[in-house]
């Protein structure tokens, strides 16, 4: 009896103690798990896209080429993720400088740590955050790299990869997404990449096509894709990985990233009809290029608007992708320049399309954080996407074909003739893709 | 000894071999080769761009057979190759100078 006594009071001020520290000063975000487990998949997703894009890719060109093609989007990875960690990350998501760039502090990933960073995730990691971004970085350039097939120099490649990743893409995606960013300060809206990957990619991709010209024999020689069945389990992989790449960016899951989610595959699908169709009525025959084409071009175009957007506009969208994209790619061919694999094509003009899109039929109740379109009363929104659209073509431009004459007079950009005529797979990388 | 050389249809090449084989024919090489004569190619079509595929797949058959058997294999393969159209192939016969059996070393006749 005589202990209890001595205890009781020390229990009731630990008790108390207790009590008080139940309610902290200031509440930690909490880490959901739905959204961390969906995060993390669609950041595997994506990744799975470029591995993806190369076969996609790879089964386009010549067959001598095809280890050089399959080769640059695999290194991309490795390059672009050490980039990433490094200072591509803090360039284009760290704190901002005058709306411009993001500043240094985050090189390393220093302060990037687990817990939640309030101001792009609330309810997920920030290194969640961080790595599903890296993903978009890795392919942006893997895409560009599609312009110039069978053509480029390995090691000017390399420094090409890590020039523009650091000068193009990591500014564009702190304008549109960047705390601070000015074109996300000025209202422009961009879900998952419409500007930031498929216009700074497809718009470089003309300047890079312009610059290092076409390939020996183009136009005359034949340069028919070597395998499309190879092709066509590139584009399975693309779509598959989309989900990722679209519902991804609600960063949440639930409600808006299932909107994102059905609006993309409906935007595959109408791009599939609409280019297999057009191909059928004006050619002749559809054509499994056509359809895989017109499917990316239906999926890209839908890229910035798919968290915004509901089903049916997500159809007209998808169906006028296929369309508009058939017609680039056809024109192409009237403007007599090689963009090998139709980058400019599909995912400048599918991204251009979709932000403007977005401009029209963005509704807030898919996305209360997003905005009215044209059609739901507000065109101020048209006229913002317009002046960003507009930017990001000539900032991707220019910025391309200076960074790219600066290569050509110091490493030059092209395989020699030789070269050219023997392959990229023997010329830059000592092997053959097919041993028969 | 004389060496035939036949050009065919590719679908062909099984009736070609199944028929020479029930006349006695012991042997032959057959090559997947590229070609074209007066029958006309095809467009292939990629994305706009168009292809003119002049060169069509057929099989080359090459086979020795002795002089006595040349005009019965001749018809043989003219009557299994043949479908009518345009494109069925071309028969040719040269002289050989040595056959050889790389196993025994027989030489002439009896190595075909």
């Amino acid at each position: 009896m005589k202990r209890i006594r001595f205890f009781l009071p020390i229990l009731v001020l630990f008790m108390a103690g207790a009590a008080l520290a139940a309610e902290p000063a200031s509440p930690t975000p909490k880490v959901d798990s739905g959204d961390t487990a969906w995060l993390l998949i669609s950041s595997a997703l994506v990744m799975l896209m470029t591995p993806g894009l190369a076969l996609f890719y790879a089964g386009m060109v010549r067959s001598k080429n095809v280890l050089g093609t399959i080769m640059q989007s695999f290194m991309i990875i490795a390059l672009i993720s050490v980039q990433w960690v490094l200072f591509g990350y803090s360039l284009a998501f760290g704190p901002d400088w005058r709306g411009i760039i993001g500043d240094l502090s985050w090189f390393g990933l220093s302060g990037v740590g687990l817990a939640p960073n309030p101001d792009y995730a609330a309810t997920v990691p920030h290194q969640a955050f961080m790595i599903y971004q890296a993903m978009f970085a890795i392919i942006t350039p893997a895409l560009l790299m599609g312009a110039i097939a069978e053509r480029m120099k390995f090691k000017t490649f390399v420094v090409f990869t890590l020039l523009w990743s650091t000068l193009v893409y990591d500014p564009i995606a702190h304008w549109v997404w960047g705390t601070g960013g000015w074109i996300r300060e000025m209202g422009g809206l961009d879900f998952a990449g419409g500007i930031v990957v498929h216009i700074s990619s497809g718009i470089s991709a003309l300047a890079a096509a312009l610059l290092l010209g076409k390939r020996k024999g183009f136009g005359t020689e034949p340069m028919a894709p070597h395998s499309l069945p190879m092709t066509v389990t590139g584009a399975a992989i693309l779509w598959f990985g989309w989900f990722g790449f679209n519902a991804g960016s609600a960063i949440t899951a639930g409600m808006l990233s299932t909107s994102a989610f059905v609006v993309t595959h409906i935007a595959g699908a109408g791009g599939a009809l609409s280019w297999a169709f057009g191909e059928w009525i004006y050619k002749g025959k559809p054509t499994t290029l056509g359809a895989v084409s017109g499917a990316v071009a239906g999926l890209a175009t839908i890229t910035p608007a798919s968290g915004f957007v509901t089903p049916m506009p997500a159809l007209f969208i998808g169906l006028t992708a296929g369309f508009f994209c058939y017609l680039a790619v056809m024109g192409k061919n009237r403007f007599g320049y090689d963009d090998s694999l139709d980058v400019f094509g599909i995912h400048g003009i599918g991204g251009t399309w979709g932000a403007l899109a977005l401009g029209l039929f963005a509704t807030k109740m898919v996305n209360e954080a997003g905005n009215d379109g044209f059609f739901l009363g507000n065109p101020n929104l048209l006229g913002v996407q317009a002046l960003a659209v507009a930017v990001a073509w000539l900032y991707s431009f220019i910025v391309t074909l200076v960074l790219l004459k600066i290569l050509d007079w110091t490493m030059g950009l092209r395989v020699s003739e030789q070269e050219e005529n023997s392959g990229l797979d023997l010329s830059q990388h000592g092997e053959s893709g097919y041993s028969y | 000894m004389k060496k035939i050389t036949a050009i065919v249809k590719p679908f062909k090449l099984d009736e070609v071999k199944n028929a020479l084989t029930k006349i006695g024919v012991q042997g032959m090489t057959v090559t997947e080769v590229k070609g074209f004569g007066r029958q006309k190619g095809h467009t292939e079509v990629y994305r706009g761009a168009e292809y003119k595929i002049d060169f069509l797949p057929k099989s080359k058959i090459e086979l020795i057979v002795s002089d006595e058997l040349v005009t019965q294999v001749i018809e043989t393969i003219e009557r299994a190759a043949k479908t009518g159209k345009i494109g069925d192939g071309k028969i040719f016969i040269t002289p050989v100078e040595e056959v050889i059996r790389i196993r025994t070393g027989e030489r002439g006749k009896d190595a075909i």
